[in-house]
């Protein structure tokens, strides 16, 4: 093994691991060890609530078994790093312990923000992103939790409140904003979800922001107080406003970083060799009109492995993201969202067509530009079809096209109702254009699919 | 809980031990009229004397009975075999007619009272419990707290439960003279619906229909707002009760083989045994359609429903296994093992049962049309065989009784041979497959956890590969539960429908096989 180029990774989630996975396929000698203080083996971080909810065992959220990193030589290191030597290419471990290297990926993932509050590190206080944060929060909410508060309306603090709610702990919910991650949601998708999160019994407040959190004499938190001055007693904190890369580690070296590592778009940071992927990793440019310089979701965690794979096997490759897609689930209802679809837009510039369903749980929402080109879709409470609006995007269809062929698009399971129907009726309505709405199926007539 | 929902369980717990309790009360006497009445021609002079020394004994539980029974019996049997008399043995098994006629029980004088403490009391319970679950709750399938739970996640109610069904199922298959009383007590159910008196048989089928339809109604709670999961857990309610269980009670009654319209060879493995035939064959136009109507069904039925929608059809809609597993067994549905070694395994066993089924088939035709001259003795021995390891050890004992310890589906999985049959067309010529959407799968988990086939679905999902394996039965609740909206059980073009070499969309840095 001594001969092989060795390639160590720093960080087994979804960028580190594909990132090996890819590089294994395409290279058969190469040395790879992957480096996890969190845990041995890789398993899916967006599957932790589940955990805690007992609708899974933390070894269901591993997607290979544990033979598998053997089988693929893919050498697995549980430990933390404490430091970095890169003039002589050698990782130095908490323990002391060395590893040298000959190519560095860096994949660490982020850590939930904290702004400083008054209190945000007493007891009882967490944010919720890693294995050891859902073992905190398992034994902070063991008992004697009579009330808790979630600071922070994004995708982590409703599952914090779903989670609460499993173990029957009333949820206050501090949204800074006017609405739920209104950031990203338009208006009447971020009032859907609102709504949907009261429907569960959670204390949602809107424009509420944390004045400070505020602990009894064992350093326990006992309430938090908002910046109107009201106090919230309670024994449990959720820290939710959002995360930020996991680099204070790396910080003070040679490495240059700013919010997260500085990479170029071959994720090659200033130090050759040396690369960063994943949550962790700020580009100097953007990838892309519409995307961010810094990428915290699970898909683009993977492409960047997947595309740092081809490099490191010898085949210089630049990130070129596709269309954008997304999706999550806010408590029962689920959402999807394909190509462009800001939180507003200028209305001079941007058509919206919206629909929703009486019920207040079905959605959807298309952008399009003044000639009418698809800009990108929001469904909330059913399905689409990633492939059908990945192709109509590339191929720039107008709204009329999207919507004419809408049924093909239906991605839920048979016998559910067509909400298509309803869609293309109101598009007609508002939009005109000459296409055909469909027609139910004998198969949806008969058992009743009424919308 | 709701309190509407404790009485339920009350009342269940007050019908199920009313149901253990009952097999306890009675006395049991013979008499040399009751012997002469309940065994065959050639054997009443010998039972009558053999049990000569029980006449006027009065025995006080069925243990006691049936020892004295056994005592007796086999003094006489195991001389003769010790003599290797063989002509003389009695090969019958008389415990089972003979302890049902000699009982004396409140439960025989008084049948409807004791049904409606036992079955009545739980069926009641099961629907008080069930009906009122998630009411108030907004729509959407919840599975809290299902491996915190000690019945669902192998804990001490889980193993209870298990053990309990392993018992029921040995004394059913092996023991029914343990059983009578249940049997006295449901025999006017029997006697109107087809004429006759109960067997364990109709005992059977009594409480498996019942279990389908109290469990039924759970699922329809449990998977509200999913129209897939509502007209399959329907259908499966309509197949048990209709076509299991009411039909073929009926045609007994009018004078008609008992048969079940929807059970198929190799499932229905005595569907060629030489008596199933001949009952065909002498039951006029009637028996000439049952028997013409399995056939086309294996040959016919399987391939071209398979080919159009998969083996859902039947394992997931129709199957009276199947209708079990959605059902009582839904709970457990986690407990399948996912591992690759398990799918390994599987294919050997499950395949193997297939070879074994087709085998003793053919050896039994080819011995009915060769005369019954030198197949006999293998037949009979491959019959039972069979009959014991597959068709009561496997499909009973291990199929129902292993769900709290390996999930709902360890017949319909690792045994049955007709969802081998229906795999191998699933697997190769069929337009079935569970597609996945695109890159949204973000490998949480919750598909392959709660695959009752203990398929690795996350595995497929992760890489955008489409879904084609001869296990699924298609339940639908991968898609179901999973939170993304990724997967889909669809019916399209062959074309395409088997991805070797799948590509997830989003990325266009590379086009690279996951």
């Amino acid at each position: 093994m001594s001969g092989n180029r060795h390639v160590v990774i720093i960080g087994n989630g979804i960028s580190g691991v594909t990132c090996a996975r890819n590089l294994r396929k395409l290279d058969e000698n190469v040395r790879i060890t992957l480096v996890s203080g969190e845990s041995k083996f890789f398993f899916s971080r967006t599957a932790l609530m589940y955990v805690y909810m007992g609708h899974m065992k933390f070894e269901h959220t591993q997607p290979y078994e544990n033979w598998f990193w053997e089988k693929n030589r893919l050498e697995l290191k549980e430990a933390w790093v404490k430091e970095i030597d890169y003039s002589s290419k050698q990782i130095i471990f908490q323990s002391g312990e060395k590893l040298a290297y000959d190519d560095l990926v860096i994949a660490v993932g982020s850590k939930p923000n904290k702004f400083g509050w008054k209190g945000q590190d007493l007891k009882g206080v967490q944010g919720l992103y890693s294995k050891q944060d859902l073992e905190l929060m398992e034994s902070n909410t063991q008992s004697g939790v009579s009330r808790a508060v979630i600071v922070g309306g994004g995708l982590i603090g409703i599952e914090m409140a779903e989670m609460l709610a499993y173990k029957k702990i009333p949820v206050s919910f501090l949204v800074r904003e006017a609405g739920f991650w209104d950031n990203i949601l338009p208006k009447e998708e971020s009032a859907l979800v609102g709504k949907h999160i009261l429907e569960h019994h959670i204390d949602l407040r809107l424009e509420s922001e944390l004045e400070e959190i505020i602990g009894d004499e064992s350093g326990r938190v006992k309430a938090v107080r908002t910046k109107s001055g009201e106090e919230i007693p309670c024994q449990f904190v959720g820290l939710t406003a959002g995360v930020s890369p996991n680099i204070d580690f790396l910080k003070g070296s040679e490495l240059l970083t700013n919010r997260g590592v500085k990479v170029n778009l071959s994720f090659e940071t200033n130090i050759p060799n040396v690369y960063a992927i994943g949550d962790c990793a700020e580009f100097d440019q953007s990838p892309a009109e519409d995307r961010r310089p810094i990428e915290q979701v699970w898909y683009t965690g993977r492409m960047h492995g997947e595309t740092l794979a081809q490099t490191l096997a010898g085949r210089p490759t630049s990130y070129k993201p596709g269309h954008w897609f997304n999706s999550a689930k806010f408590l029962d209802i689920e959402y999807q969202t394909y190509g462009t679809v800001p939180a507003s837009w200028d209305s001079s510039r941007v058509d919206s067509f919206y629909w929703e369903h009486s019920g207040g749980k079905i959605a959807f929402r298309m952008l399009l530009d003044k000639s009418g080109t698809l800009l990108g879709i929001n469904n909330f409470g059913f399905r689409l079809r990633h492939e059908f609006f990945d192709r109509a995007l590339s191929e720039k269809w107008s709204g009329t096209k999207v919507i004419a062929n809408l049924a093909k698009a239906n991605f839920d399971p048979e016998f559910f109702a067509p909400y298509y129907i309803e869609i293309q009726k109101e598009f007609k309505n508002q939009f005109g254009g000459d296409f055909k709405v469909s027609k139910p199926s004998f198969i949806q007539k008969l058992f009743g699919a009424s919308v | 809980m709701k309190l509407i929902q404790k009485l339920g369980l009350i009342l269940f717990l007050i019908g199920l031990g009313s149901f253990i309790l009952i097999p306890f009360l009675g006395n049991y006497s013979l008499d040399k009229e009751l012997v002469l009445a309940n065994t065959k021609d050639i054997h009443q002079a010998k039972m009558a004397e053999i049990l000569e020394p029980m006449y006027g004994e009065s025995y006080s539980s069925n243990f006691t009975f049936l020892n004295a029974f056994g005592d007796y019996f086999n003094t006489y049997n195991d001389q003769l075999k010790a003599e290797a008399n063989w002509d003389q043995v009695i090969w019958d098994d008389y415990s089972f007619s003979l302890a049902l006629a000699g009982l004396d029980s409140p439960v025989k004088d008084d049948p409807w009272m004791f049904f409606a403490l036992s079955i009545g009391l739980a069926v009641l319970g099961g629907i008080f419990y069930n009906l009122p679950k998630y009411q108030g709750e907004p729509e959407g399938i919840k599975n809290n707290g299902i491996f915190h739970s000690s019945m669902k996640n192998r804990g001490i109610l889980g193993m209870i439960t298990g053990s309990f069904l392993i018992l029921f199922y040995i004394l059913l298959y092996w023991f029914p003279a343990y059983l009578v009383t249940l049997v006295a007590m449901v025999s006017p159910i029997s006697e109107m619906l087809s004429g006759n008196p109960a067997s364990q048989w109709f005992l059977y089928g009594l409480i498996y229909t019942l279990a389908i339809i109290v469990m039924g109604v759970r699922m329809f709670r449990k998977y509200r707002g999913n129209k897939y999961q509502q007209l399959r857990t329907a259908s499966v309610m309509f197949f048990q009760t209709a076509f299991a269980f009411l039909i073929p009670e009926i045609l007994v009654l009018l004078n008609q083989p008992y048969f079940d319209f929807k059970n198929i060879w190799p499932l229905d493995y005595d569907f060629f045994y030489d008596y199933q035939i001949s009952t065909f064959l002498s039951s006029g136009g009637v028996g000439m359609f049952m028997l013409i109507w399995g056939i086309l069904l294996i040959i016919v039925g399987v391939p071209v429903f398979t080919y159009f929608f998969g083996k859902r059809w039947y394992c997931s809609w129709v199957c009276g296994c199947g209708g079990l597993a959605e059902t009582v067994g839904d709970p457990y549905r986690q407990l399948s093992d996912k591992s690759l070694k398990a799918w390994k395994y599987e294919r050997y066993i499950i395949h193997g049962v297939l070879v074994l089924a087709v085998v003793m088939t053919l050896v039994t035709i080819a011995n009915y049309f060769s005369g019954f001259s030198f197949l006999g003795n293998a037949t009979n021995q491959l019959h039972s065989f069979y009959g014991f390891a597959i068709g009561s050890a496997f499909a009973g004992v291990v199929g129902t009784g292993f769900y709290p310890f390996m999930g709902n589906r360890v017949w319909c999985r690792f045994g049955c041979p007709l969802a081998a049959y229906l795999g191998l067309v699933q697997r190769f010529k069929s337009r079935f497959r569970i597609t996945t959407n695109g890159g949204q799968c973000i490998s949480c988990g919750n598909c392959s956890t709660y695959c009752e086939m203990g398929i690795d679905v996350r595995a497929y999902a992760q890489k955008g590969q489409n879904i084609v394996r001869s296990s699924c039965v298609g339940c639908g609740v991968c898609s179901a539960v999973c939170p993304r909206g990724v997967l889909k059980l669809e019916n399209g073009s062959e074309e395409n429908r088997i991805t070797d070499f799948p590509i997830l969309i989003g990325n266009d840095s590379v086009k690279l096989n996951a």
